[in-house]
């Protein structure tokens, strides 16, 4: 019993803790997250944003968050209601579980897996069916409009950022995200990351984070003004919830992704000695909320996609010109015998 | 050992009563779920078996491809069960024929392992120890040396198909609307729009 412990029950409670750990955390940060996205539409169109519930409306998401639990939660009568409540859940146990792999300094992440990579890709591209489910079940022309919208939409992006980090791993020699981030750990400190040399891929990835997310200007599967909320038409209170918390936290994993495989991860930005005194984790989470900032500005400044618009710009665009720089850089590797 | 055991059997447990499901359950989109808790159990076992890359693969292509395109085409299908149902017994001959030969094909294969051990060391390449080297690199060090007509000859099969749908899709409408960007750019306010003199009262 005393072995089945050791070997078991011992590493068991480390790994609950630490997913509670990042769990929290992650929760937190998303709450901020969501306040900060307010706050940045909100200047740019020389708003206040919320400022009311707590100093400068810091409390602002708490609130919300009591108002949806305490909101009355609505099943249309003609909904699959099975399907219907199983929907926003899935949404979020995918976007959350994705974090497992995601190292917020060296060393520090739940699971470091050799496919870590892959994992994130597969769980990102997974949270379409918590949408579909969503859209179908509600029996709702608007949501399951929404629904088919969305499930072309994240499966052609899914296509240009699977290449993408194909030349990224090429480069990194590996599928492990740490090792991806140690791999761009040069004495060239911010000229050392992969933005600069994968710079068409960097764009392309941050441009095709945002389609995947359904984030403004590729937010067609809830457009309003054509399909009132879409996939979400029906949805209320708790399950409601739990979409917005999935998507946010979907957003932020994105952020994540473009950190670690183009920013350096948890490097600080110059090769510097006191620079290297500041925790890694400190770094990374600047990072995200640098790139979040820049989510945050496209979804101010761009006005909404026409969905003929957003299907010519994934397979027309993005896909031949991120297939072509999967040639090109292993071309560069091969021919110069950069690969590691 | 004991937890890996557990968990194998929980895995297979799932696949096999979700694997059911899929042809008991009344409603075709319920099928569909239960093929992606099929495909996700058989993620799980690969994991079991320390094959990492293949799990996440069957993940990313299955159930994140393929399983969202036949969600998508089932939802949009708008199916009379009770139609569906009345041809059950017309083909159910068939159905149980096709069942019988892959039944039998599957015994052939595990029976030839079990009568003949050596057989299956002859098509299996030398497995690097997992400590080494990951599975990718192992898999791909196989792929792109030893099977590499096989790993062309599938993407020609792909590659295939696609056009094939391709072709099948292509229509030309002469009717259709059609942005066309570069028209768009290339057009000057000479171009656009035409002034008129217009005098009171005498309208165009």
């Amino acid at each position: 019993m005393a072995e089945l412990w050791t070997t078991y029950g011992f590493p068991l409670f480390i790994i609950v803790g630490q997913s509670l750990g990042v769990l929290v955390g992650l929760l937190l940060f998303t709450a901020y997250i969501l306040y900060a996205d307010r706050k940045i539409f909100a200047a740019v169109q020389m708003r206040r944003g919320p400022n009311v519930v707590g100093p400068w409306g810091l409390l602002q998401s708490f609130a919300d968050l009591t108002k949806f639990l305490f909101k009355e939660a609505i099943i249309p009568s003609s909904a699959n209601k099975g399907i219907f409540l199983l929907a926003p859940v899935i949404t979020a146990t995918l976007a959350l579980s994705a974090w497992a792999v995601i190292p917020f300094d060296d060393g520090w992440v739940v699971a470091d897996l050799n496919v870590g990579l892959l994992y994130v890709l597969a769980f990102s591209s997974l949270g379409v069916y918590g949408i579909m489910m969503g859209g179908w079940a509600s029996n709702s022309k608007y949501s399951f409009m929404g629904a088919l919208r969305c499930a072309a939409q994240m499966v052609s992006y899914e296509v240009s950022l699977g290449f993408i980090v194909v030349s990224v791993l090429m480069t990194a020699g590996s599928l492990n995200l740490s090792d991806i981030v140690r791999a761009q750990d040069t004495s060239a400190g911010l000229f050392g990351w992969y933005w600069l040399i994968h710079f068409p891929a960097f764009v392309i990835f941050f441009i095709s984070a945002i389609a995947e997310t359904n984030r403004p200007p590729f937010d067609l599967p809830e457009a309003e003004s054509e399909l009132v909320a879409g996939y979400a038409t029906e949805y209320s209170s708790t399950p409601f919830l739990l979409f917005f918390l999935g998507e946010f936290v979907a957003i932020n994993l994105m952020a994540a992704m473009v950190t670690i495989l183009f920013l350096g991860g948890w490097l600080p930005p110059f090769d510097w000695g006191p620079l290297h005194a500041v925790p890694g984790v400190i770094w990374f989470v600047l990072k995200v909320c640098f790139v979040f900032f820049l989510f945050a500005m496209v979804r101010a400044y761009v006005p909404r996609y026409r969905y003929d618009q957003l299907m010519r710009l994934g397979w027309k665009v993005f896909l031949p010109l991120s297939l072509g720089w999967v040639v090109v850089t292993a071309g560069v590797l091969v021919a110069f015998d950069l690969a590691p | 050992m004991i937890v890996a055991t557990i968990a194998f059997y929980i895995f297979a447990g799932v696949a096999i009563a979700a694997g059911f499901m899929v042809i008991a359950a009344r409603n075709p989109v319920h099928s569909v779920l239960f093929l992606i808790l099929a495909f996700f159990n058989a993620a799980g076992l690969f994991v079991l078996m320390g094959a990492e890359f293949l799990a996440m693969i069957l993940i990313i292509v299955y159930v994140g491809a393929v399983a969202v395109l036949f969600l998508f085409v089932v939802m949009m299908l708008d199916i009379d069960f009770a139609e569906l149902r009345e041809g059950f017994l017309q083909y159910m001959p068939i159905g149980a024929l096709i069942g019988l030969i892959v039944l039998l094909e599957l015994l052939l294969v595990a029976g030839t392992w079990t009568l003949a051990p050596e057989v299956a060391s002859l098509a299996a390449s030398p497995i690097p120890p997992m400590a080494e080297v990951t599975n990718a690199e192992a898999i791909g060090q196989v792929m792109y040396t030893q099977y590499v007509y096989f790993f062309q000859a599938a993407g020609m099969v792909l590659l295939v198909a696609m056009i094939g749908a391709i072709v099948l899709t292509l229509r030309k409408k002469p009717d259709a609307q059609r942005q066309s960007i570069p028209d768009q750019v290339a057009r000057t306010a000479e171009t656009a729009i035409e002034i008129k003199k217009v005098e009171p009262g005498q309208g165009l």
